[in-house]
Parts: C-alpha cells; sequence; structure tokens
C-alpha cells in the first residue's frame, strides 16, 4: 500500500504537508501501511466488515419496510491527532461547555444575559426549543448538558472550528469505541507502539456523571438508559451503553410516575429510578407536558424533574443552546459568562434576521451555506455553491418568509484525510470530528471521537444516513 | 428485572430451542426415507404428514399447500416465513428477541444468533440446503448448542439465566411430547407390521430425533420396545431431554426465581408444575398406555401451557399503560 500518486490539491490534508511528505505524527503509520499488501489491506478490510455486521454494529435504514441493517462503511487508515493540538481542543471544549450549562441556567432562571443585552431576548424566547415549563426549575447541580458532541471541522489553513454544538442527544459515541475494538483486531501490533491514548473509559465516565447528578445520594442510585425502542436507528447505541455501564435499558411503557417519582415495573413490582439517561426528545419525553401524541414517552417525568426526584441527562430544554441561531452568540456567552476570549472560533455566521446581514445573505446566497436553525442530520441545509438555481431560489424564498429559522455562514473548505476509495486507490476525502464531552463532577472529554467521512468524490456532507463513512480517531501521548 | 425483559428472555429462549426441534424431527425424518424401498406419492405423503401433525400446524399447512411431500414439507417447516413456528421465523424471533435484551445476553451468545440468522438469509443457505441437506439442518442444531452452551458457561446465575431456562426446558418438554406422539400419527401397512422392521426403524428414528438413542442403549440393555423408548422420554430421570427432567429443570427455575422453599409454592405456576412434576415422579409407564399414548402427551402439553401462561401472568405480564389517563392524573398535579 502506498501513497505515491496521492494529491494534496488545493486542501488542507491531514496527513500530507504536500504530495509525499508525511505529517510527523503520521510518520509510523505510512511507514505501517508501506509494509502493507494490497491483498493484506483487502482481507483486513473485508474482515472488519464482517465483524461490525456480525456483532450487530448497524443502524437501520428504513427505505423498505422491512427496515435493513446496514454497518456504517469504515475507513481503516486513522485519523490522528497529536498531543499539542488535542490539548487545545480539550482547551477550547471545556471552555464552550462551561460557558452553554451557565446560558442554559441563567436563561431558565435570571436571564441577565438578556437584561444586560447580551442577546436579544425575542431569539431565545422564539427558539422552539425553548421549554418555559423549565422556567425557575432547578436541575441537579445546575447542569443542563451533560452529555455532548461538538462537531469540529478544520479549514483551508488547518484551524479547527466549531461547527455544531449538539447538546441534545448525541449519537455515535458507540462507534468510537466500536471502531477502535476494530482497529485493535485488524492492526493488533500496531497500537503498543503508536502511542494512541485509550477509549475504553467512556462508559465508566458516563456512569460515574450519572450517578453524579443522582438526587438521592444515601443509596447507590439505580440509573437507567432510556431508549425509544428497538425500531430506533440508534438502538444499537442505547444497547450498547446500558450494558456497557451495567444498567437496565429501558422503554417508555417500562416507566411509570407516581407521587412525582419515577418508578420502573419489573418482574418484582414497582423499584424507583434515580437517573435516567434518555434518548427521547424533549418531544416525546413526556405527553402530559409536550407532543401528547407521544407513545414513546412516560407522563409525568416533568412532574418528577420539578420536584427534583429524578435526575435527567441531558436536561429538558438544552435545545435552546443547540439551536443554530443562539451557535452565533456562544462567543458572546463566553465572553460575559466567564470573561475570556473563545479558544475555538465559530465559523464565521450571518443571521438573516438582523437587517445588515439579510441584504448580504439574500444577495448572496449562490457564495453561502444557508441552515435551518433546528434540523440536523444535514437536512434543511442549502450548500450555495453547489446548488442549482431552484434549490437557490427555494431558500431565498424561505428566508424571506422567515429569516429567523435560518443561519448562512461561509463556505469552509473542509480539510481532507487519505481515504481508500475502492479501485481508485487512496485518495484525499473531507473529514470532520466529533468528539464527546461528559459534564459531571468535572468536564471529561473522551480523548478520541468520531471522524466521519464524505466518501463521495468533492462531497462535504459527512452525515451516515447520505452515503458518510467513519474512521477511528487516535489521539496521541505524544507529537508523533 | 424488568418485566419486559423477562418477557423476551424466556422468549428468545423458547424460539432458539423451537428452532433446534424442528430441525431435529426433519433430519430424523429424511433419514428414515432413506430406508424405505418404493417410494411412490402415497407412501411420502405418509411419510411426512405426521411431522405436520405432530407440530400441531396441520391447518396453517394445507392452507397454502396442497399435498404434504418432501418439497412442501421441508420448506414450510425451513424457510416459510408465513409460518410462524418455520425454522427461520423462530430465528428471527428469538434475534428480535435478544435485540431487545442486548444488554442482558453476553456478546458471545448475540454474536451465535446473529450468525445463525445471517447464515439463514444468506444465498449460502439455499445452497446448503439443496446440495447437503443434511448439514443444513446440523448447523442449526450446532448454533442452538453452542447458544445454549455459551448461556451455560457465561452468564450469571442471576433471574436473566433463570428465565432463560424456563423458556428453554418448558419448550423442550413440549417438543419431547410430540417427537414421541409423532409415531402415533406414524400408519404402519398392516397390523402383522407392529414390530416388524419398518416399525423398529419408526423407533430408532424418535430415539434419534430426541438424541436419546444411546441413552436408551445404556440404560436398556435390550432391543428396541415401545414401552421403554416412552418411559425414558417420559419419565427418565437423568435423561436431559425426557419431560421430567424437563420439568424438574422448569420447577427448580421456577423456585428460584420466586425463592419459595421447595414443596410450597408462591404463585400458580409454581402450583401448576409442581402438581405435573409429581406426576411424572409418581407416574408409570403402564398408565400411560391404559389411558392412552397420544392423549396422555395431549394432557401434558396442555398442562405446559398452562404452566407458560401463568408464569407470563406472574412475572411478564404488564398491564398495559392507560396514556389518557395518566396524562390526566399527571397535569393535576
Amino acid at each position: 500500500m502506498h501513497f505515491e500518486n496521492y494529491q494534496t490539491e488545493d486542501f488542507f490534508d491531514e496527513m500530507f504537508e504536500a504530495p509525499g511528505k508525511v505529517r510527523p505524527h503520521y510518520a509510523k503509520l505510512a511507514e505501517r501501511f508501506a509494509r502493507l499488501s494490497d491483498e493484506e489491506f483487502d482481507q483486513k478490510r473485508q474482515a472488519v466488515d464482517l465483524s461490525f455486521l456480525r456483532a450487530g454494529v448497524t443502524f437501520t435504514v428504513y427505505s423498505d419496510n422491512q427496515g435493513t441493517e446496514r454497518i456504517m462503511p469504515f475507513d481503516l487508515i486513522p485519523r490522528i491527532i497529536p498531543a499539542s493540538e488535542w490539548d487545545y481542543i480539550e482547551r477550547g471544549l471545556k471552555q464552550r461547555m462551561e460557558a452553554l450549562n451557565l446560558f442554559l441556567h441563567d436563561i431558565y432562571h435570571d436571564q441577565k444575559i438578556l437584561k444586560d443585552g447580551i442577546i436579544p431576548p425575542s431569539y431565545v424566547l422564539s427558539s422552539k426549543d425553548f421549554r418555559r415549563e423549565m422556567m425557575g426549575v432547578d436541575v441537579p447541580k445546575n447542569l443542563y448538558i451533560h452529555i455532548c458532541g461538538t462537531d469540529l471541522i478544520r479549514d483551508a489553513d488547518g484551524q479547527y472550528l466549531v461547527l455544531e454544538d449538539n447538546g441534545r442527544c448525541p449519537s455515535g459515541v458507540s462507534y468510537v469505541l466500536e471502531n477502535r475494538a476494530a482497529m485493535r483486531r485488524a492492526f493488533p501490533n500496531m497500537f503498543p507502539r503508536a502511542g494512541v491514548r485509550p477509549v475504553e473509559h467512556y462508559a465508566e465516565d458516563l456512569l460515574k456523571m450519572l450517578k453524579y447528578i443522582s438526587p438521592t445520594q444515601e443509596r447507590e442510585p439505580t440509573v437507567v438508559v432510556l431508549t425509544p425502542g428497538v425500531y430506533n436507528s440508534a438502538y444499537f447505541e442505547h444497547c450498547f451503553l446500558a450494558r456497557q455501564m451495567g444498567v437496565e435499558i429501558v422503554e417508555g411503557r417500562d416507566l411509570v410516575v407516581r407521587d412525582s417519582k419515577v418508578y420502573m415495573r419489573t418482574t418484582k413490582g414497582l423499584k424507583q429510578v434515580d437517573v435516567i439517561y434518555r434518548r427521547i426528545n424533549d418531544d416525546f419525553l413526556d405527553p402530559s407536558v409536550f407532543n401528547a401524541d407521544s407513545v414513546l414517552g412516560v407522563p409525568g417525568i416533568y412532574n418528577a424533574v420539578r420536584a427534583g426526584t429524578i435526575g435527567l441527562a441531558n436536561a429538558i430544554g438544552t435545545g435552546v443552546a443547540d439551536d443554530k441561531v443562539m451557535y452565533y452568540f456562544v462567543p458572546r456567552m463566553i465572553k460575559y459568562y466567564l470573561n475570556q476570549d473563545p479558544i475555538l472560533p465559530n465559523v464565521e455566521t450571518y443571521l438573516p434576521s438582523e437587517k445588515e446581514d439579510y441584504d448580504y445573505v439574500i444577495e448572496n446566497m449562490e457564495k453561502l451555506v444557508v441552515k435551518a436553525a433546528n434540523e440536523a442530520g444535514g437536512y434543511g441545509m442549502l450548500l450555495g455553491p453547489w446548488a442549482t438555481k431552484e434549490e437557490i431560489e427555494t431558500f431565498r424564498a424561505a428566508v424571506k418568509e422567515n429569516p429567523r429559522n435560518y443561519i448562512a455562514q461561509n463556505p469552509i473548505s473542509l480539510s481532507r484525510h487519505p481515504t481508500y476509495c475502492n479501485e481508485l486507490g487512496f485518495e484525499g476525502r473531507h473529514i470532520d470530528f466529533r468528539p464527546y464531552i461528559i459534564c459531571g463532577e468535572k468536564i471529561s472529554i473522551t480523548p478520541g471521537g468520531l471522524t466521519r467521512v464524505a466518501l463521495r468524490k468533492g462531497s462535504l456532507v459527512v452525515n451516515s444516513s447520505q452515503g458518510g463513512g467513519a474512521k477511528d480517531s487516535w489521539v496521541l501521548y505524544g507529537e508523533e | 428485572m424488568l418485566s419486559r425483559v423477562a418477557d423476551s428472555i424466556y422468549w428468545m429462549g423458547r424460539y432458539i430451542e423451537r428452532a433446534e426441534n424442528i430441525a431435529r424431527l426433519v433430519e430424523v425424518n429424511l433419514q428414515l426415507l432413506l430406508d424405505f424401498q418404493d417410494v411412490d406419492d402415497e407412501k411420502l405423503k405418509e411419510h411426512w404428514d405426521p411431522l405436520i401433525r405432530s407440530t400441531g400446524d396441520e391447518e396453517h399447512f394445507f392452507e397454502s399447500y396442497d399435498i404434504a411431500n418432501s418439497d412442501s414439507v421441508l420448506e414450510f417447516l425451513t424457510f416459510d416465513r408465513e409460518n410462524p413456528n418455520s425454522v427461520i421465523s423462530c430465528v428471527n424471533a428469538a434475534r428480535e428477541n435478544a435485540r431487545m435484551v442486548r444488554d442482558q445476553i453476553t456478546q458471545e451468545m448475540w454474536e451465535t444468533l446473529n450468525k445463525l440468522y445471517l447464515f439463514l438469509k444468506s444465498d449460502g443457505a439455499r445452497r446448503m440446503y439443496d446440495k447437503a441437506i443434511h448439514d443444513f439442518y446440523a448447523e442449526i442444531k450446532e448454533h442452538s448448542h453452542l447458544f445454549l452452551g455459551l448461556a451455560e458457561a457465561t452468564v450469571s446465575r442471576t433471574e436473566g439465566y433463570d428465565f432463560l431456562q424456563v423458556g428453554t426446558f418448558l419448550e423442550r418438554a413440549d417438543k419431547t411430547t410430540r417427537i414421541l406422539d409423532i409415531k402415533y400419527h406414524m400408519l404402519l401397512p398392516s397390523v402383522n407390521d407392529v414390530g416388524g422392521a419398518i416399525d423398529v426403524a419408526q423407533w430408532i428414528a424418535i430415539l434419534r430425533s430426541a438424541s436419546a438413542y444411546e441413552a436408551y442403549h445404556q440404560i436398556y440393555v435390550t432391543d428396541v420396545i415401545p414401552a421403554k423408548i416412552a418411559e425414558l422420554l417420559i419419565f427418565s430421570e437423568t435423561f436431559p431431554r425426557s419431560i421430567r427432567y424437563c420439568v424438574k429443570e422448569l420447577n427448580d427455575r421456577l423456585h428460584d426465581i420466586s425463592g419459595c422453599p421447595m414443596a410450597n409454592y408462591s404463585n400458580e405456576a409454581e402450583r401448576l408444575c409442581g402438581r405435573l412434576l409429581s406426576e411424572l415422579n409418581y407416574g408409570s409407564v403402564e398408565e400411560v398406555f391404559s389411558e392412552g399414548l397420544h392423549e396422555y402427551l395431549d394432557r401434558i402439553q396442555e398442562r405446559l401451557n398452562e404452566i407458560g401462561g401463568s408464569t407470563y401472568k406472574a412475572y411478564m405480564f404488564l398491564p398495559p399503560v392507560d396514556m389518557a389517563g395518566e396524562i390526566q392524573v399527571q397535569q393535576q398535579q
């Protein structure tokens, strides 16, 4: 396997400074791959795919009524981050998480940041994920976002930028662990010498945090994972985490609320639950308060939250911090609450609801990336430079109709990474990065994360639902 | 343990055991076929009919197929997704249940089940079935054995294990009654053939499908005698597929779950199971034959069904949540 014909073109390439010139932290890897024949590489690739399928590391695609289980395409070349870069990312993310949690506590209590005019109140109050029901409700340890998967990208200069904060129910962490396990099986000899930091303690950290937010500390808290059920596309992950933590995985119908306490229905009767790691969105969580049609949720969970008898991760109402318009204000939050400058910058963003930005966005739509404020998974997005005339016009009309619901950004030329592309051999493909953050007694970030790669040539969309794959992500102890 | 989880584990155990027993039944019938001379359509029908009748699915079968022959019966029992008791349906159901309780079973058990599922879905399964049908059924049995062995070797002896065993032994007891009952449905050419070569071949096939051939010869150093075979498969205290053995295991596990002392009962399932076990402990094969083997087995099957039903009521039945009522109550608080 070699990279002789590999071209970096005009992009920031993670592995090559220039064609033929490997960055120091990739040197050992390049050496190992150079000794690998095409056949060996192929064998390893197939072995890894088969092991994912057998272990059931799959997500479900509902293109037909059968619900096909697919594995996420996995690329064998890992993405590598040296210690100094990781240190920078870690500091930046911690700062951001601290500010976001302070922000959420503030807007559900005194709303000082609004009164002080740092953020126009209308933006917060008009967000469809702002939950009035949470006003004045205290949550354990004043923490709202306990589990976060922030999406980072790198621009043409290699600068890390925050693309979005996923503070609701970020998924994908099981892939981080399964991808690492697969890499260890495929390259057992490479790891001891490569100086890669382990990610395997994620579940332990998660459980520790969940116990920390238990309202009762007198007895060993009962922790559960709440899943929408076996037909959810991330069901594998819910089970995976429950199993790794050794806690029950429950569905809504397993829980009942009595006297503002949550119980699960067991073979021996009702048993009180202290902490719920929920993987159900606010809308579906409690049909007595939110979407009344939800059959996935548990009537009364909100009452238990208000009564302070249950720890809920993440808290109800964190979606307001996920709103893409709020993203625009995160640097101001950092300044306001922490009196610091943001360590990790945002992508430059325009708010069409502001007069001066509105004209620019409407006139330059074909140059911009436009996103709906509340969508996830790569949906509700316009990539101006690559879009058809009709698509641009549709978005222009939509933005004029409801400017509050959109943001616009300058397109970022995402960094690229050598990726195996079947008969084409290795080619550069665009990637992003999602590290996983746990906020409990302290903020810990698992050294690694999910590197998603857009497998189609030139594509910038890395979502697995739209043809994206994944790579193992290595954080090194040292610089090379 | 969550009631829903107990339910899934129980059914996972039942379905995998059911898939294995179908493979057993089919395989033995295939072997019997090799001993026949002058096979014609009529003979084939006599050969395959009992198999369908013993599974209790004959109505279902004749809805989809006109005639019972090798092709139709094997298809019905193996790949027919319309038949909820075909091998493929059982394996799918076992896997669906396993998926709901993946946190309760070990990685190895899940992978074994998933491998079997992926195998049955693959083109390779059809090819093997067409070319080497014995290997095909052996493959299914092997996976089931591996699964049970892994359960023995890797699962902690807590409630989950107990529910798995309850499902497994209940299903196994039921299937042993059906394997034995098959002989009732098999016709002999004439009364004179009782005790003749065909009769003996059929009884040996029964023994083989219950993996009891060796056990029989070890215990009764003698020829193949129907009463002894029935005695072994119903009353043996030591043979692990006999009805009595299965019911004893069932009784033990039910008491493990409740913590109720043996010889007492704390719920209907334990009462029924204890009563059936006594009957088996103190019963005799003479009584069975005087009642009629088929009638006796029918009655046991009913008893087993009652035990299954009352176990469900005692531990797994979730009264459905009245959503509208709950919502109203919560909104008033």
